[in-house]
């Protein structure tokens, strides 16, 4: 008889940045000043995108709207470490993230308001629209990454779940098939700790997500998701893997979800407000203003054109929104097929007149 | 008596169904404490902590076990948050909740009722809109109940809830709050099969169900037209016999839904019409529904609904023969 341990894991957690914006130099990221002053300019960007957003849903100017508050380190920092022919792949708060890969601010309002003309991603960005169904991104990831391993373009990809969406079998099927197949795909969990109303200890029996990759033979890491360098480490090292031909990651991005849901969700129901602002605490783009001032790459005055900076396009972007025509009714019918069909002429006609 | 909406009699239904019949367990995600998005089952995670259970986010997920709890003696309602979701779970729709009953040659059976939000025209997001009654009236072995009233959806619900076989209760998200009616306190049952005769009238026939319904009311009323108006309730079995007894008398139909248009069911039931009445006819039937597309988003949407102006187009149609 023989009852021994044949295997024992570890979970690694990476935080490069506290909250007070102090790094550990040894696991700091290849970055010049000039990326960093980007990616931070990024964030604002995508926060001022955010409030304005808000703000316009709560006068009647767009309607629902899902903001990703809280979650821009996660977000800037992962699509951060992307290249031009990578591709991604975004779930309905991933806005950050496409803001992050050249997305047009006015076509995030148009989806928000209901007109589908802000689902075409530009030609020129390597990414599906966003897609509203929570979980299945991450089996399109390994899809996508497998078709450019088999291609040879050389390219990864990467894209977004909830914790919420690792309770789905696409989950499973997405790091499964990866590490069969070896895919080039990078799974990024924001596990912001709720889905909806339910928590994150609810969704899962396992103690991090991360863990769940090691079951698929592959590796997991949890990280300090508020903290841009360790998500951009993070990012980097496994992109860097699967551009070279070394296969799939799974990536927990711990962070905190400090909005409702969406505009139609009141999170006072199920959470305290306390917690909500135990995380306001945590604010990445805080953290990492703190750093670039000590660091002397920012000052007040440099600070404040950034800012203004953010809200003239944000700005701009509302202008054009609000001048928008409204979208023809031809349009329900023009993308079904690659050609109307008949049926689909006659009722296009009958709508006419 | 109290006045309630739609989403308030689901309510009731779901709480007298919990305090009658121990076996009865809800599961769904944030039916629990959050009491469903759209406030469905609110307060019954209070009273019946260890019946109404919050799960993990998975269709897929809840749907498999609500089967196996269902073969084992559990009288389980899954809640899909919205019926865009539904197809994640289809496996197990279509291969078992649907089919057991025959694999087993009658040993088995799966007495559940599933619950789910659809149709468009509140401005909702993607794949918050849909109507996709047709799948599932395709999927044999399953009953499809669809109420278009506060009164209906409780009597409906409790005889659904106490049906022998699994049944799709589809609720109109447009009508949830849109109206208020009396409904008893006390339980009752509506049976299914069985439509409902609104309005008796001698000129046409309009038949509908779920919020469709509503547009085609007020639609007849800005005509002068005396319409029989037919509340399907329940689109699987349908209540063939009600339809054609009223276009034996009328000899025109008008048949109004949300879902698409080809192979809807509006083309079974002009095809019920045909087997059994066609020379009663005076006029061809017409359908008013939902385009072969992808439900628009927001800003087209009531392009896409069967909207009033689109109802009254097709009643002066079969009226002008
Ligand atoms: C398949 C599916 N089921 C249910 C929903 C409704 N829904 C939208 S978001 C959400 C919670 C998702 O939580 P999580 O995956 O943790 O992502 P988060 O919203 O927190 O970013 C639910 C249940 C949906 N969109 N898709």
């Amino acid at each position: 008889m023989v009852k021994k341990v044949i295997k024992t894991f570890e979970i690694e957690y990476l935080q490069v940045m506290d909250t007070e914006g102090k790094v550990d130099e040894s696991l700091m990221p290849k970055l010049s000043d000039e990326q960093i002053t980007e990616m931070y300019e990024t964030m604002v960007l995508c926060r001022t995108f955010d409030d304005k957003g808000f703000n316009m849903q709560r006068q009647g100017r767009i309607g629902t709207f899902i903001q990703f508050k809280g979650q821009e380190a996660s977000q800037v920092g992962s699509a951060y470490a992307l290249e031009e022919k990578d591709w991604m792949v975004p779930m309905y708060r991933s806005g950050a993230a496409m803001i992050t890969r050249g997305f047009p601010l006015i076509m995030l309002y148009q989806y928000f308001s209901g007109d589908e003309r802000g689902m075409k991603v530009p030609d020129n960005i390597n990414m599906l629209p966003m897609a509203i169904p929570v979980g299945t991104q991450s089996p399109h990831v390994t899809g996508l990454a497998m078709a450019s391993k088999i291609k040879g373009d050389g390219a990864v990809a990467l894209g977004y779940t909830g914790d919420g969406g690792t309770s789905k079998g696409d989950f499973h099927d997405a790091l499964n098939f990866a590490g069969v197949f070896k895919s080039p795909a990078i799974i990024i969990c924001e596990n912001n700790q709720f889905a909806i109303s339910v928590h994150r200890k609810d969704q899962t029996h396992s103690e991090t997500i991360a863990q769940k990759a090691l079951a698929y033979g592959i590796p997991g890491i949890q990280v300090d998701g508020n903290d841009i360098f360790a998500v951009y480490k993070a990012t980097k090292e496994a992109v860097d893997r699967a551009r070279a031909g070394e296969g799939p990651t799974l990536i927990e991005n711990y962070t905190y979800r400090r909005p409702d849901h969406s505009t139609s969700d009141d999170a006072k129901k199920y959470r305290s407000e306390e917690e909500v602002k135990e995380w306001a605490a945590k604010d990445p783009i805080d953290r990492l203003r703190k750093y670039m001032m000590n660091k002397g790459i920012l000052d007040d005055a440099k600070n404040e054109e950034i800012i203004s900076k953010a809200k003239e396009k944000v700005e701009k972007a509302v202008e054009e929104y609000e001048k928008v025509s409204e979208p023809d009714p031809e349009d329900i019918f023009k993308y079904t097929y690659a050609e109307m069909t008949p049926n689909l002429k006659e009722q296009l006609e009958d709508l006419k007149d | 008596m109290a006045k309630l909406t739609i989403v308030q009699a689901v309510n009731a239904a779901l709480r007298n169904e919990l305090a009658k019949d121990k076996s009865v367990v809800l599961m769904g995600e944030d039916i629990g404490v959050n009491g469903g998005v759209f406030r469905a089952t609110d307060g019954l995670h209070a009273d019946y902590p260890d019946r109404v259970l919050d799960t993990p986010l998975s269709e897929a997920g809840i749907i498999s076990t609500a089967f196996g709890m269902a073969v084992n003696g559990i009288k389980v309602i899954p809640e899909i948050q919205f019926s865009g979701f539904m197809y994640g779970p289809m496996e197990h729709i279509y291969a078992h909740i649907a089919r057991t009953r025959t694999r087993s040659r009658g040993r088995f059976n799966v007495p559940m009722v599933i619950r789910t939000p659809y149709g468009a025209g509140i401005r909702a997001l993607d794949l918050h809109c849909e109507s996709g009654e047709a799948i599932f009236t395709q999927t044999t072995g399953l009953k499809m109940v669809i109420p278009s009233s506060p009164y209906d959806a409780k009597g409906l619900l409790i005889s659904a809830i106490r049906d022998p076989d699994p049944v799709i209760f589809y609720e109109p998200m447009r009508l949830y709050r849109a109206l208020k009616e009396e409904v008893p306190d006390e339980e009752y049952t509506i049976p299914l099969g069985e439509a409902n005769v609104v309005q008796e009238g001698s000129d046409l026939t309009v038949v509908s169900y779920g919020a469709a319904l509503r547009d085609a009311i007020k639609a007849v009323s800005q005509t002068g037209y005396s319409a029989e108006i037919i509340d399907l309730r329940t689109v699987i079995p349908i209540d063939t016999e009600t339809i054609i007894n009223s276009v034996k008398k009328t000899g025109r139909c008008v048949i109004v839904h949300e879902a698409p248009k080809s192979c809807g069911l509006a083309a079974e039931i002009i095809a019920r019409i045909n087997e059994k009445c066609f020379f009663n006819l005076k006029s061809p039937p017409e359908r008013v529904t939902g385009f072969d597309t992808a439900v628009p988003f927001a800003k087209l949407e009531n392009y896409y609904l069967p909207n009033e102006k689109r109802i009254i187009k097709s009643l002066n149609k079969v009226m002008a023969q």
